[in-house]
């Protein structure tokens, strides 16, 4: 039938000549590197050289409009003597470690809760996120207003139910001040942390809950002996980008408190931006800001170690 | 005219040689099957005839052309996969024209092509499903019919039958045959299943280790296979072999193996005489081991103990003990044999085949 | 699966459960009640003994339209928009070119690339600000929406890349080969079949990318000084308070408006984003 027919007119018999584009896209290396070149150009032009003019700045005493002169590690040694960034660096490591913890064991819980099946599942996973997805600044003048001394809805409640008994300057009161902050920090982190943790539970056979049962193992043991094991994984992940992210935190505080009172808030973040953006000391601001860097890169190194063993076994 | 030439052809994989210096010549409108286990290079050298992998050394030669240095796309070939790599996304009908439309084939002479692939292949009625509407065997003549109407020089099947269950890899097996005497175009196979190989091929070439152990017709290979361990893949089940001892006694070659012992005819005996009083190894297949009535002259038969009976229908296969060694044998199913029986098995000297112990090559 | 007694499941379950929804959600209600309540509601101390909270007797429009007509919300919501449309589009483009190469091709130093952007995706914005202004300056891109639209990405390659990543290698190699074979070039393949087989993944870069760039406070903070090129996040922040004296009722009406469109994407394209989300932690 026709099959010989059509064979007849073969029309590729030859190869047919190509473009010297076309053949250089044909390699892989120039096509991979023509794949690569808008992103190497973007993160180029505004990661690795403000990074590069970050440590410059930092080891100058540039202002606003002057370019400066450079005064070697003068910025960094000022630092160490500068007890309000000595309160920073210690405040960051308070927020850093009270909120991861609390982010922690709060989304796991809410992940298991979420891991069962009940009506409006779906639903209440999708409300559950949202402090996560709506604008931070904007969730936070919320809490803000919630806080307010003499207007606020969480003093009336705790009143209400007879839990104090005067008012709480949450964001006024130094010694709270730091708490209140953790506390809107911990409700915009939640949702992140257990959503991730859902799906890294969904991942994990239910059969293996249902054969650690049959073992006799009680709900305790099911949860520390077969599923944390397993989600570990995934927590280790989820953990270091938090950790990263409150390290840097800058917005919460921003609009709660403005670092204050009395610097009580004031994070690595807050501080450079008051320094830098705030008064102009370009090159101080920096070296605040860049002295974030060996600690998240100690943060990342262990983390991602750790994560690297985790997976080994 | 689209023979296909691999002249000394290498791969090399960092440290791991995967192709070792492969010669090959399939003729025009030949159906050539590379068979062997898996990780003996047979993918790797189909890879590289495809243009998908790089070549280490040596040539590839399409028609006549050597394709070393062409794409894919300009050495016209066609592919078969083995998960059929239909695009998700398209629907039966552009995933066969998918091909014709890079090569900017006139729209009318696509809808034609496909329609007669589609008619040919029996998909007529599916062209505009999706790919995951369609069940295992239709993917897989979607995935034939893709290839056909591009009207390729040579067709290319990487183990395409693998992932049908066994009663329609059977049914597709001589589809696919008959495809190939209608279109009458060169192919080349690969898979790790010899009965596929034996089936489909003009010619078999069994590789191993990245080496071509033996090329030629199917029958070619199960009679005169060229070593131990061609004579152990091709063949199903797979032949018996047991280590002997050649011993000259009284003018006569014998073969002394654990369990049994042979007496050699004359002929045998004359290819043989070099290797007198050394270790060889006898290849006997499960068909060739009967029952033996009687009349069988005794240097040619031995006892044997039934361990496990397996009536598969129209063959019977017994599982024997035969002093230290286990054999198989593959006996008509008219034998009424039972565990732990004792029976006697007859050989024919001209179905023995005989390997050297060391470099396991023919005798 | 695992039952009890009833009351346990109201125990274990329900409340816990009821908690932490009231406590997630709350502020969204507080923010809506605010938005409609009028002032005179609004500045009661709490301590007063009419103070009402959950509830407004008078409901009012007047914050909303105040924000709408004698502010420059509006078009701080205009400048958002674009401004979070560009730079995922910007994103998306480089994240999947750069997603594909270092996913599928082989070339060297392509190991080295791959960890370089993943070290990237992990520098936080406030590390490089005081540096990037100073260069937003010397590039005459302070106070445009380019200040932004070019330096979002930085943080959105990476994670659209890394995202993709993870969607372009579970895409069976085959098929691209087999439309090599086919006749497309390595380009032909990428566009043709890898891309559209990779949708769902670009969808939910996109939308996370859009989130995130919707989002982002600091930068803007910085690179933005005038009032009609800001964006949402910023203009409230700063336009709606003056001195010490914040407008409650116009920044909660604000911070619920500037929420609409993110919740908006965010509840068409719940699996997707959570697919973003989750894909993003991914190791």
């Amino acid at each position: 039938m026709a099959i010989s027919d059509v064979l007849s007119h073969r029309a590729f018999a030859q190869a047919p000549r190509r473009g010297a584009a076309t053949r250089l896209l044909e390699d892989e290396r120039w096509l991979a590197a023509v794949l690569l070149l808008p992103t190497v150009i973007l993160l180029g032009l505004f990661i690795a050289y403000p990074f590069v003019e970050g440590v410059w700045l930092s080891v100058t005493d540039a202002t606003v409009g002057v370019p400066g002169h450079f005064v070697g590690l003068a910025n960094f040694t000022a630092l160490l003597h500068d007890s309000i960034f000595l309160v920073a660096v210690r405040n960051t490591f308070v927020y850093t470690a009270v909120a991861t913890v609390l982010k922690l064991a709060l989304g796991l819980w809410l992940a298991l809760l979420l891991n069962r099946h009940f009506r409006g599942k779906a639903f209440t996973r999708a409300f559950v996120l949202l402090p996560f997805i709506i604008p931070t600044v904007l969730s936070t003048f919320a809490w803000k207003w919630m806080f307010d001394p003499t207007f606020s809805v969480i003093n009336w409640t705790l009143f209400q139910l007879g839990i104090i008994h005067g008012r709480i300057n949450w964001l006024g009161d130094p010694s709270l001040a730091l708490i209140s902050v953790i506390i809107v920090n911990v409700w915009r982190g939640v949702p992140f942390y257990a959503i991730s943790l859902l799906a890294g539970l969904q991942t994990i056979n239910p059969e293996l809950q249902e054969a650690a049962a049959i073992d006799g193992a009680r709900p305790w043991q099911r949860f520390w002996h077969v599923t944390w094991p397993l989600l570990l994984p995934v927590t280790m992940v989820v953990v270091l980008f938090s950790v990263i992210q409150t390290f840097a935190d800058f917005q919460l505080v921003y609009v709660l408190t403005g670092g204050g009172p009395a610097n009580a808030t004031q994070l690595f973040a807050t501080y450079a931006y008051q320094i830098g953006v705030g008064t102009g000391l370009l090159s101080q601001g920096a070296a605040v800001s860049l002295a974030m860097f060996p600690f998240l890169l100690i943060i990342v190194v262990v983390q991602l170690l750790y994560i690297r063993r985790v997976e080994v076994h | 005219m689209a023979r296909v030439i691999l002249r000394n052809l290498n791969k090399f994989y960092d440290d791991v040689h995967a192709v070792k210096s492969v010669n090959l010549e399939i003729r025009d409108k030949e159906f050539v099957v590379l068979v062997g286990p898996s990780g003996c290079g047979k993918t790797t050298t189909l890879r590289m005839l495809a243009g998908l992998e790089s070549i280490s050394s040596g040539q590839v030669l399409i028609g006549d052309t050597v394709v070393n240095d062409l794409a894919p796309m300009d050495r016209d070939i066609a592919m078969v996969f083995q998960n059929y790599a239909l695009y998700p996304h398209m629907s039966v009908y552009d995933n066969m024209a998918f091909g014709l439309k890079m090569r900017k084939v006139d729209r009318n002479d696509i809808r034609k092509r496909v329609q007669e692939a589609a008619d040919i292949l029996g998909i007529q009625d599916y062209l505009a499903r999706k790919p995951r509407q369609l069940s295992g065997g239709q993917r897989q003549r979607v995935a034939l019919g893709r290839a056909i109407v591009r009207h390729p020089q040579v067709f290319l099947f990487d183990e395409p039958l693998s992932n049908l269950d066994a009663k329609l890899r059977v049914q597709m097996r001589v589809e696919l045959k008959k495809l190939h005497n209608r279109l009458n175009t060169t192919a080349v196979y690969v898979t790790h299943d010899q009965v596929e190989a034996m089936t489909l091929g003009d010619r078999v070439v069994v590789m191993r280790g990245g080496v071509v152990q033996q090329v030629g017709e199917p029958l070619e290979l199960y009679n005169a296979p060229v070593n131990r361990f061609v004579a152990g893949f091709i063949g199903s089940p797979a032949m018996n072999f047991a280590p002997a001892r050649l011993r000259d006694g009284a003018g006569k070659l014998h073969a002394d193996a654990s369990g049994f012992g042979l007496q050699l005819p004359a002929d045998i005996a004359a290819r043989l005489r070099p290797y007198t009083g050394r270790e060889v190894i006898v290849g006997v297949r499960p068909e060739d081991l009967q029952v033996a009535n009687g009349s069988y002259p005794p240097g040619l038969c031995f006892d044997a103990m039934v361990e496990v009976v397996e009536r598969l229908g129209a063959e019977v296969l017994l599982d024997l003990q035969v002093g230290q060694h286990t054999m198989v044998a593959s006996v008509e199913p008219g034998v009424a044999a039972r565990r732990g029986d004792k029976l006697r098995f007859a050989l024919k000297p001209e179905r023995l085949h005989f390997f050297d112990a060391s470099s396991e090559a023919a005798i | 699966m695992i039952e009890g007694a009833k009351w346990r499941r109201w125990v274990y379950f329900y409340i816990p459960l009821g908690v932490f929804v009231l406590w997630l959600l709350f502020p969204f209600y507080w923010m809506l009640v605010t938005s409609v309540r009028p002032d005179r509601e609004l500045y009661r101390p709490w301590t007063a003994p009419n103070y009402a909270p959950f509830w407004t007797a008078h409901p009012t429009l007047v914050h909303i339209t105040d924000l709408l007509t004698q502010t420059l919300f509006i078009r701080w919501m205009a400048n958002t928009l674009f401004i979070a449309i560009l730079a995922t589009l910007i994103s998306l483009f480089c994240g999947l070119l750069a997603g594909y190469a270092l996913s599928r091709l082989k070339f060297p130093g392509g190991g080295a690339l791959g960890t370089g952007i993943f070290i990237t995706y992990l520098v936080p914005q406030t590390l490089l600000f005081i540096p990037l202004a100073n260069i937003i300056r010397n590039f005459s891109l302070g106070d445009t929406p380019w200040a932004l639209i070019l330096t979002y990405p930085t943080f959105l390659i990476p994670f659209c890349t890394w995202l993709l990543m993870g969607y372009f290698k579970a895409i069976p190699r085959e098929l691209e080969e087999c439309a090599r074979i086919d006749g497309a070039t390595r380009w032909k393949a990428m566009l043709y079949i890898i891309f559209p087989i990779a949708v769902p993944g670009i969808l939910s870069a996109g939308i996370f990318a859009f989130t995130l760039s919707w989002n982002e406070f600091i930068y803007a903070l910085v690179f933005l000084s005038s009032a009609e090129q800001k964006t949402v996040s910023v203009g409230v922040t700063s336009e709606l308070v003056r001195g010490d004296v914040f407008y409650w009722g116009q920044l909660m009406a604000g911070a619920l408006l500037g929420s609409v469109p993110v919740a908006f994407i965010y509840s068409f394209f719940v699996e997707h984003y959570v697919a973003g989300l989750t894909g993003s932690v991914k190791g």
